[in-house]
């Protein structure tokens, strides 16, 4: 039988080990130190047409995360769909800034891009972006370029 | 006739059975948890089992996250390089081996490498009747052998499961990094923008504590409940192998429903 002091340094290495590999998940796999713990504002923002836009889908600005997508409801008073934005308090955007519903990459997810505007206000929690722009939905893109071929198109002899 | 009134029986007393065991099998929570007072305070029994169940499962846990991740890095590139995407084989290694894998795989491990062991062991003292001669002398046996390794299974299994994980994206990194030649910050920054801390780390520490939970309750209690003699301890281990194993991936699936429903 193997010492209580041997006992104890092995039973330390191994709780030392263990959390060794959850500090490592929590900080080089996972970005703990990311926008999780800080306070963020929420801020609204309608669309036409979300697409394929998920909830906890990134919020980016010039491509850096700037937020997360926290809720998304269709409004029954205006008939569009509303993307509520959870947006780090760090980062403040001026009241007349474009929310756009982009895609990253080819087959990549989809992120609301925020482009910051001029205004001297800022956004401040509960306010609403006015000028969005909505999610390119690819079949009416080929519709309308179908649709333009056709009007170019010299009449049939 | 009689025949189907006996096939009716064996089916009824085997149901009867069943329902006795999973009840038996809960009020033995009850009490190992109502007595698990005696395994806090005196804290090196603890110590000792963690040491049996932990730090002695310690290898076979490395080695395979290893080689888990790396068969991972190996697999991801593959298919992910059709796409054009090889960079995000960091991504899909992490993801795979904190969700699912890492909780899963660590856990049958646990279970075939302690939980055999404990059932053993608690099963070899009943019959050796030692657990009869503690009773006689006053000393409760739930408390002083039963609880010890019950808590030092619950509290190894999480550290068990993180360091598999952990081990599992090193080998990925390994093969798909250092030997194949994947860009090494794209596979960090990918697989950084991927991994959440609570949705995807936190999520499997809590399915490994649940895994852990349930195959050291598994394996104490076939250990305490099995038939005294050589041949029912053989028993009652392949039982909680089994047993662990099927509570493990059906717990497994109920879990994921609920966590990762998108």
């Amino acid at each position: 039988m193997m010492s209580r002091t041997a006992l104890d340094l092995w039973v330390g290495i191994f709780v030392a080990i263990g959390f060794a590999a959850l500090v490592f998940l929590a900080m080089k796999v996972g970005n703990f130190s990311g926008i999780n713990g800080s306070e963020t504002y929420r801020v609204e923002a309608p669309f036409d047409n979300i697409g394929g836009l998920k909830v906890r889908a990134p919020v980016k600005s010039s491509g850096v995360l700037v937020g997360r997508v926290a809720a998304i409801r269709f409004d029954t008073e205006i008939y569009r769909a509303v993307v509520e934005l959870e947006i780090d308090k760090r980062y403040a955007f001026p009241a007349d800034s474009t929310a756009s519903i982009l895609t990253s990459g080819l087959l990549g997810e989809q992120y609301v891009g925020v482009e910051a505007g001029a205004d001297v206000e800022m956004l401040k929690s509960g306010d609403r972006v006015l000028i969005t722009q909505s999610a390119v939905v690819l079949e009416k893109l080929i519709g309308q370029f179908m649709f333009d071929r056709a009007a170019d198109a010299p009449p049939a002899q | 006739m009689n025949a189907i009134t006996a096939a009716l029986r064996r089916i009824g007393a085997m149901s009867i059975d069943g329902i006795w065991r999973l009840g038996f099998a809960t009020r033995f929570l009850l009490a190992v948890l109502m007595n698990s007072g005696q395994s806090l305070r005196r804290i090196h029994l603890t110590i000792r089992e963690l040491f049996f169940s932990g730090v002695l499962s310690l290898l076979i846990i490395v080695v395979s996250g290893l080689f888990v991740g790396l068969v991972l890095g190996l697999q991801g590139y593959d298919i992910l390089q059709r796409y054009g995407s090889a960079d995000a084989v960091g991504v899909m290694v992490a993801l795979s081996l904190l969700r699912e894998l890492g909780p899963v795989i660590a856990a049958l491990l646990f279970a075939s490498r302690a939980g055999s062991a404990i059932t053993a062991e608690i099963g070899l003292m009943k019959t050796t009747e030692q657990l009869k001669a503690m009773d006689m002398m006053a000393v409760n046996p739930i408390a002083r052998v039963v609880a010890p390794r019950f808590w030092g299974g619950v509290l190894s299994m999480p550290l068990l499961a993180a360091l598999f994980s952990a081990m599992g994206i090193f080998g990925g990194w390994f093969i798909t990094v250092v030997v194949i030649g994947v860009d090494d910050g794209a596979f960090w920054s990918q697989m950084q923008a991927a991994v959440e801390f609570e949705y995807d780390v936190l999520n499997g520490v809590i399915k490994s504590a649940v895994f852990g939970t349930v195959v050291s309750l598994i394996a104490v209690f076939e250990g305490y409940d099995c038939q005294p003699t050589a041949e029912g301890v053989s028993r009652a281990i392949t039982r909680t192998v089994v047993t662990s194993a099927l509570a493990i991936l059906a717990l497994d699936f109920v879990l994921t429903s609920f966590m990762f429903r998108g």
